[in-house]
């Protein structure tokens, strides 16, 4: 393999610059959608759990649909197509985030779904027979246990997304995946990738580690 | 104080009470026995609102939860509710907070009373149930009949006109048993009215005012403890509780 940046650290320095552009759009394409997704979820989560089935259904066949289809598809689809049924058009940048943060809400959706019915029922009774208001035994009794039992399969989702967020490269935003991609047809080799590898595993590191911090946080009872 | 009169509960299909009607005095501590599947427990809730009847008329002080099977609106519900307090057969206890905080959530969020006071009497009741040391430890690193206490100063804290115990003793090894009749017994000194739904015969017996037994959802016997549990019909279950379980 021939070297072009590796051997050289002026190049190898400009060509990190690039990319951590990149990976600086990645970090936001990646922060907004789990600030978006994370709601969102818990509400589509109480949706599905619906004792009405006009509830129920609708939103049972959108978790279908956004779990049966591949993401790339859907970034592509609501960037593509639904500029030609809507009056309005995406930019890529929104498009991403607004594909993005329905896809993972109906993943969090289903994860919440089961911390919430993992709870014994007793905890709403107890919160029913001390006068709590079924909202307040929710955010003051439920809420905090669904927290602990979700952590985990939540931080695998959070991982996923962290690679998930290259597929915004089909629609060309500026990312570090559609970056590194660029340098490597421009400069004909592939040491961008490299250096863009590296990168999501040091992001993904850094993500393992404040879940693994949020896990420990939520071991003070058992 | 509390009245109920001809309530009828089936769990699909299945009648589980069939025309129930009893009264709760002030200051009376009620027992009610029976066989798993009598119903007694099935009452205790509906007495609740844990479990909606199909039809009757539940009225504590003369305010209706439910009238005729048609319920009171929501708001009302939890008002005639906050009269009674319920200790459940597995404590449910709030296993994110610790006991001091299982005490004053509710008093806090539903009385709205402020911190300082409520903490304060928490800590009273927890002397009373003999855990004053266990104020900032979490349920899950207590005993059951530990737990059980909690629960039952969990349930005073709001300050209920009616306390109701749904077999509070089961899930407990005889030993735990103990401390937790103990502290019933001592709540039954204080005059405070109780309704206890039970399968400890003896403890019925001493503690009760009146009992009540039930067979296949209906009452079949109720007074004085000496005179139910003198009737040919408790005497079958009893003696048959006897081989089950090897109570005396």
């Amino acid at each position: 393999m021939v070297m072009k940046f590796f051997n050289n650290p002026e190049k190898l320095w400009n060509l990190v610059k690039i990319l951590l552009e990149g990976l600086s759009v990645t970090g936001q394409i990646f922060i907004l959608t789990l600030v978006f997704s994370i709601p969102l979820g818990m509400l589509v989560a109480v949706g599905r759990m619906s004792k009405k089935w006009i509830v129920r259904g609708p939103v049972s066949a959108y978790i279908y649909i956004m779990r049966g289809t591949p993401l790339m598809l859907q970034v592509m689809f609501i960037y593509f197509l639904l500029p030609r049924i809507l009056p309005f058009k995406f930019d890529r940048f929104p498009a991403a985030i607004f594909a993005f943060t329905i896809n993972y809400a109906a993943y969090f959706a289903e994860i919440f779904r089961g911390g919430i019915q993992g709870i014994p029922k007793g905890q709403w009774e107890a919160g029913q027979v001390l006068g709590m208001k079924k909202s307040q035994t929710f955010f003051r009794v439920l809420l905090p246990q669904v927290c602990k039992r979700v952590l985990l399969p939540v931080t695998n989702e959070v991982i996923t997304l962290v690679k998930d967020t290259a597929l915004a490269s089909t629609i060309a935003v500026t990312e570090l995946m559609s970056l590194a991609k660029k340098q490597v047809s421009s400069s004909s080799s592939i040491e961008p990738y490299v250096i863009a590898m590296v990168m999501y595993l040091i992001f993904n590191g850094v993500t393992e580690q404040l879940c693994r911090l949020a896990e420990r946080k939520l071991n003070y009872y058992q | 104080m509390l009245k109920a009169e001809n309530i009828i509960k089936s769990f699909d299909g299945l009648p589980v009470l069939r025309g129930i009607s009893m009264e709760i005095n002030q200051g009376e501590v009620v027992a009610i026995i029976g066989r798993s599947g009598s119903g007694k427990s099935t009452l205790l809730r509906c007495l609740n609102n844990l479990e909606k009847v199909d039809n009757g008329t539940i009225e504590i002080d003369g305010q209706a939860l439910v009238k005729n099977g048609v319920y009171a609106p929501a708001k009302e519900q939890r008002a005639v509710c906050l009269k009674m307090g319920y200790v459940f057969q597995n404590f449910n206890l709030f296993p994110h907070m610790n006991v001091l905080k299982n005490l004053t959530e509710a008093q806090r969020c539903v009385l709205g009373r402020e911190k300082e006071k409520a903490e304060k009497y928490a800590k009273e009741l927890l002397k009373k149930v003999g855990l004053e040391d266990k104020a900032l430890a979490y349920p899950g690193q207590l005993s059951g009949g530990q737990q059980q206490r909690v629960a039952i100063a969990r349930a005073l804290a709001m300050d209920p006109e009616i306390l109701c115990f749904d077999e509070p003793t089961s899930a407990l090894d005889p030993q735990l048993t103990q401390e937790v009749l103990s502290v019933i017994r001592a709540l039954s000194r204080e005059k405070r009215t109780m309704a206890v739904v039970t399968h400890e015969m003896a403890f019925a017996r001493e503690v009760a005012d009146r009992v009540v037994f039930m067979q296949e959802g209906v009452i079949v016997a109720e007074g004085a403890p000496d005179n139910v549990f003198n009737d040919p019909r408790v005497k079958v279950f009893i003696g048959k509780n006897d081989n089950d379980d090897g109570i005396d």
